[in-house]
């Protein structure tokens, strides 16, 4: 069995975004990366699903970017991950979700994957379609919002969580796609041995020209902070004023503190 | 303009948020026709066009089925918009109907903005995006409680629809939410954990300023994920809705997900150490500060 597994580096949610010279993006100068939450729930259903099966099924991640992502391949190695794929490409968050999803399908089709996991989601785009494009264009089967997985005998069983809590149960057969929620599964966290084995891994570099070949479908235009809405009373400094403006605030506004 | 509005059922009943779609069609200042694929039970209230498939034959979960119905909508109503919400199904089905029809898809829409763009969060909510699609038509997806509910009334003109195709998965049925633990909706005060608490060990400094407050203890999706609370603790979307008098979210980013399930609540406080935390467009006082450094010491203060 072949698993793909993609993921992308993210910058790190309680960091301050500013926007880039294009005016279109964030920049990510100063900013600290880190592996996109849903993708590792990703990566440790892959690792998960190769110790099931006496570790037969090959695991390969693979990330598209700047050379900086190689250290969240490594990571995914260091979960478990056989091998990496480094799709190089310098301006990659100017590619929409569309060309995203043709460079791994590009990269995918020749590779004959038995399953391909997503995230649900990258934390930072949100478009939430990488996943099921992906599948649209290969041809496979897949199913999104995953939070229960079961293999057996070339069929994956998957809930699906959907609103409200409720959840759907569906069943698909290999070749297959499937996008993780949060909560699928635990990710683990690399043991230092296996960080060490984890360098040793190969990542093969393949430049992005070589795998895309499609044009653009949405342009970004315009990136800014939202228009504030809400007029929550900010309380800054020291800590004791803090506390006491607090209780006064809730003597005055709320019937909770008598 | 036109537009094909992508109405959702669940269980032979067509589900709440559909109508949202509505409310966007009339910012959107269109004419509208909508696909379902349900039964008579499911038909909105609406005087419009319903292309109507049947969920007995469809299934309500097929989305290779499903993205034929409207490609076959799509056909007929040549609309400039194919609008889905962006929910599970809506997320699932969209690219599915994009990439079949080889057209543009923009998810999460929050508004409409000028020139033919669209307005969508980014960075986990707390910077916009606008975008431009290249191409018609477009299929959006909208994001929940971003355009008002609208029942505009009236008996739909219901043509049947039907398309033929291989669905390639076999849905097995829905399974209802646990419900355990405590029942969040009754209380009046709710003191809730999020990932910025850091720690399992930490959940008793939050708990005690619940106890102090008279109140039950929240959680964030995160909390409950990494095992540090019970499933029946969370809130938000996938969680309870809650309502209480006075909401305090101790370390918690505001995800839209997480606010689904409490910004109704009567008073919310927010602390946090990120002044640019989303949570501030909800709450009446974000105090900034280190969670863990605050809390105690409001709790003491309280206590005395
Ligand atoms: C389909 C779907 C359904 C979902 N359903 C839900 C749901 O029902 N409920 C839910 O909550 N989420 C839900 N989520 C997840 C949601 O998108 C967010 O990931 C989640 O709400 C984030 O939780 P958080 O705010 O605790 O953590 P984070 O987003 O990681 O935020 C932590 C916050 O704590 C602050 N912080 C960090 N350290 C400190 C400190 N020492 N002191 C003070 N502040 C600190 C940070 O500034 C940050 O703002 C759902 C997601 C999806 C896609």
């Amino acid at each position: 069995m072949k698993i793909l597994v993609c993921i992308k580096q993210v910058p790190d949610m309680e960091s301050r975004f500013k926007p880039d010279a294009s005016g279109v993006w964030y920049a990510d100068t100063d900013l600290a990366f880190r592996v996109n939450e849903y993708d590792e729930y990703a990566i440790e259903q892959a690792v998960l699903l190769k110790e099931q099966l006496g570790g037969e099924p090959e695991v390969t991640v693979l990330s598209i970017g700047p050379d900086r992502v190689v250290e969240a391949i490594k990571k995914g190695l260091s979960m478990g991950g056989d091998r990496g794929v480094h799709v190089q490409d310098a301006a990659a968050h100017l590619k929409d979700s569309w060309q995203v999803a043709s460079i791994i399908a590009a990269y995918a089709a020749g590779e004959g994957f038995d399953l391909i996991l997503t995230g649900l989601q990258s934390q930072d785009r949100g478009s939430a379609q990488v996943g099921v494009t992906v599948a649209e264009l290969l041809d496979y089967a897949c199913a999104t919002t995953v939070v229960g997985f079961e293999y057996a005998d070339g069929t994956v069983t998957v809930k699906r969580e959907l609103e409200g809590g409720v959840k759907g149960t569906v069943r698909l057969k290999m070749p297959a796609v499937v996008t993780c929620q949060l909560g699928l599964n635990q990710p683990r966290y690399p043991t230092l041995p296996n960080i060490m084995k984890a360098k040793k891994k190969e990542v093969r570099v393949i430049p992005v020209a070589e795998l895309l070949h499609q044009d653009q479908r949405v342009a970004p235009v315009e990136f800014r902070a939202p228009a504030k809405k809400g007029s929550a009373v900010v309380l800054e400094g020291e800590l004791a004023d803090q506390v006491d403006r607090l209780i006064g605030i809730l003597k005055d506004k709320t019937a909770v503190l008598r | 303009m036109k537009l094909l509005l992508i109405g959702e059922c669940r269980e032979g009943k067509l589900l709440e948020y559909s109508y949202e779609l509505f409310g966007f069609a009339s910012q959107a200042g269109a004419e509208t026709a909508m696909l379902i694929v349900g039964g008579d039970g499911s038909l909105p209230g609406y005087g419009g066009t319903v292309y109507l498939a049947d969920a007995g034959k469809y299934g309500e979960y097929n989305p290779d089925l499903h993205k034929r119905l409207v490609q076959a909508v799509v056909e007929r109503e040549r609309p400039d918009y194919v609008v889905f919400m962006h929910t599970s199904y809506g997320w699932d089905l969209a690219p599915r109907v994009a990439a079949l029809l080889k057209v543009p898809q923009v998810s999460e829409v929050v508004a409409l903005a000028e020139g033919g763009g669209f307005e969508r969060p980014c960075l986990s909510q707390k910077m916009r995006q606008v975008v431009k699609p290249q191409g018609t038509p477009v299929v959006l997806t909208l994001q929940g409680g971003a355009f008002p509910a609208l029942v505009p009334g009236g008996t739909p003109q219901v043509q049947p629809v039907d398309a033929s195709g291989e669905g390639r998965l076999e849905f097995l049925g829905y399974e209802a939410a646990a419900r355990k633990g405590v029942d969040l909706t009754k209380a009046e005060v709710i003191v809730s954990v999020g990932r910025g608490v850091g720690k399992k060990e930490n959940i008793p400094v939050i708990a005690e300023l619940a106890r102090v407050l008279g109140g039950e203890v929240g959680a964030s999706r995160p909390v409950v994920d990494s095992g540090w609370m019970d499933a029946g603790s969370q809130v938000g979307v996938t969680g309870q809705t809650v309502s209480p008098k006075l909401y305090v979210a101790c370390g918690i980013s505001g995800a839209i997900q997480h606010l689904a399930g409490m910004k109704k609540s009567g008073f919310i406080v927010a602390i946090n150490k990120d002044k640019e935390a989303p949570i501030a467009g909800v709450a009446d006082v974000l105090v900034v500060a280190d969670v863990m450094q605050f809390v105690p010491a409001l709790t003491a203060k309280l206590a005395k």
